[in-house]
């Protein structure tokens, strides 16, 4: 199934990606031919087999609920594109 | 000096025939006089590196003995080193200096190894040539109009040129192990969770590994040694003791089985690489192994399965970089959808966005069963045929890659022509397997890697079985003309 150029317009808006318009027929093209790649899978008979989502089928570790972390705010904000008064700032967002 | 490994560094540093300082400036001069020509290095880090070196040979002075204090090395610039430029070879990344440093980086800080700098590779390791760089290309010391592989092509350009005796890179799909094998270099990616990923920027979180590249197999365990181990910051960082590498060199290989899998044989090779392989397992029976054909019959659906895993999981881990709280944000946004859309547009390049809207798409919703949940099901289907095949041997040898290092530009109108180049390595990052690529020869002077697969946390007999084989070839001493 080959996407059109209106799907690729809908992913790119899901990732929050501006593509320019001379970008997305190249795009387009490229993402098909990977598509197409991937479609390969789809023959694989995998009827019975149980998902692998770790190589070690390891579990998520859990810790003592106890601080271990310092308020680093002043180094993480040191190298925000715009900060003001310890806050990130991003355009308005409520009218 | 500068053909020294970190083996024989260490012994002259004990034997006080030259200070860390001294070999420091001395590479660091070497770097500024030949990295023009390949573009390996993102940043140099002259200052700290000469503050570390001082540092190391005041440890020295005051009798500390360890067998990487005051090695320089260089680091793949997705491993965050603070106040240090840390870039991924992105736009998006402009301007960060980390404000930590990776485990990887802490660990070899406090062995004593003096950074030089930052190397250059993929951006986010999304390639197998280094070209998708934001800072440009690498270009391979062995012919400077070819690719020195990728996604760590950079950290293996350094350290063939000698520029460097060693570096850090990771391996998501064979990152590490196929820049390793077009530049002559011997490179390990260690088991899934065996190096800790704290502060090594995130692309496929199931698959990424960092390991060493070096010239030799014992500077790999010397590295090793040092980076691996359990790390409670990294949740999937496995709990357990780490062997001893550098003991493990000198096993004999007498009663080693090694396995060739058929399906690394077959057509695609360049069989000119098959003969440079097919020598190395003469030598190796020479030392005592034993040798059995066997199969890996799901290997032809690691690729269709990689880019979908591999996309998937790097479409969550890049949404962090989004314009508002560190790297490049756009001029003047209207809206926020905005500030992210056109920072993320205009700060990641083509194969990243390629790479983000394909994990999107497959994770969008009606579609997750048949590409991420499909994927995970062919990725127990691999693990299977491994699980068998370590049945009946200890390690399993084939080519490192189908090809010899290609041209610049060659494989840029076809991104899924490059992805098929890395068919002998996805593997063992989807099975979580380690893997090591060691110099097995030249064809039209250019190098060819062989590679050995392991079953899980048998680094020390891969990188045993690759010493050994250095003590009888010296296709690794070899170096490129005009380095």
């Amino acid at each position: 199934m080959a996407l059109e150029r209106s799907e690729v317009e809908k992913i790119a808006h899901l990732a929050r990606l501006g593509l320019n318009d001379d970008e997305l027929p190249s795009t387009t093209t490229t993402l098909n031919n990977i598509l197409g790649l991937i479609d390969q899978m789809q023959a694989v008979d995998t009827s019975g087999i149980e998902p692998l989502a770790h190589p070690l089928e390891a579990t998520q570790r859990l810790r003592a609920d106890s601080v271990t972390e310092q308020n680093q705010r002043e180094a993480y904000q040191a190298i925000a594109p715009a900060v003001e008064n310890g806050l990130y700032l991003v355009p308005k967002v409520i009218e | 000096m500068y053909q020294l490994t970190l083996a024989e560094i260490a012994r002259a540093l004990a034997d006080k025939q030259f200070s860390s300082e001294e070999l420091s400036r001395s590479l660091l001069a070497r770097i500024k006089q030949l990295d023009p020509q390949l573009n390996s290095f993102i940043t140099v880090t002259e200052e700290l590196a000469l503050e570390q070196a001082r540092a190391a040979d005041a440890r020295r002075a005051a009798g500390e003995n360890g067998a990487l204090l005051g090695a320089p090395i260089g680091h793949k610039d997705l491993f965050c080193t603070q106040d240090v430029l840390t870039s991924c070879a992105s736009k998006i990344l402009q301007g960060f200096k980390a404000p930590y440093n990776a485990t990887v980086v802490e660990k070899l800080n406090a062995a004593g190894t003096i950074t030089l700098g930052k190397l250059n590779m993929d951006e986010f390791a999304m390639g197998s040539a280094n070209e998708s760089s934001h800072y440009g290309a690498v270009k391979n010391p062995w012919d400077t109009s070819r690719v020195p592989g990728g996604s760590s092509g950079g950290s293996a350009a350094a350290v063939a040129a000698r520029l460097l005796p060693a570096a850090t890179g990771t391996d998501t799909g064979g990152s590490i192990r196929q820049p390793a094998a077009l530049t002559n270099l011997t490179g390990i990616k260690p088991t899934y969770g065996r190096v800790s990923r704290w502060g090594m920027i995130a692309y496929a979180s199931s698959l990424d590994q960092g390991g060493p590249l070096a010239r030799t197999a014992e500077d790999c365990a010397l590295l090793l040694q040092a980076m691996a181990g359990f790390d409670p910051k990294d949740s999937t960082s496995v709990e357990q003791p780490v062997d001893d590498y550098l003991a493990a060199l000198a096993q004999p290989l007498s009663g080693l089985r090694i396995g060739l899998p058929k399906e690394y044989f077959g057509a695609g090779l360049d069989a000119r690489i098959g003969e440079k392989v097919m020598a190395v397992v003469e030598e190796l029976k020479k030392l005592g192994a034993t040798v059995k054909e066997i199969s890996l019959p799901n290997m032809q659906h690691a690729i269709p399965a990689y880019y979908v895993i591999a996309p998937a999981e790097a479409s969550s881990n890049l949404s962090r970089f989004d314009g508002v709280r560190f790297g490049y944000r756009c001029e003047n946004p209207v809206n926020l959808e905005d500030l992210y859309k056109r920072s993320r547009g205009e700060g990641f390049g083509a194969e990243v966005k390629r790479r983000i809207m394909v994990g999107t798409y497959a994770l969008s919703a009606g579609y997750y069963d048949a590409y991420y949940l499909k994927a995970q099901k062919i990725r127990r289907l691999i693990k299977n045929d491994f699980l068998k095949a370590f049945n009946e041997v200890d390690v399993i040898l084939g080519p490192t890659t189908p090809n010899l290092a290609w041209k610049l530009g060659e494989k840029n109108a076809d991104p899924v022509s490059a992805y098929l180049e890395d068919i002998y390595t996805i593997t063992a990052n989807l099975a979580g397997i380690p893997g090591l690529s060691m110099p097995a020869g030249f064809v039209d002077g250019l190098p060819v890697g062989v590679q050995l697969l392991g079953n899980y946390f048998q680094e020390g007999r891969l990188l045993n079985v690759a010493h050994q084989y250095q003590q009888v070839s010296d296709w690794h001493k070899q170096t490129p003309k005009g380095f």
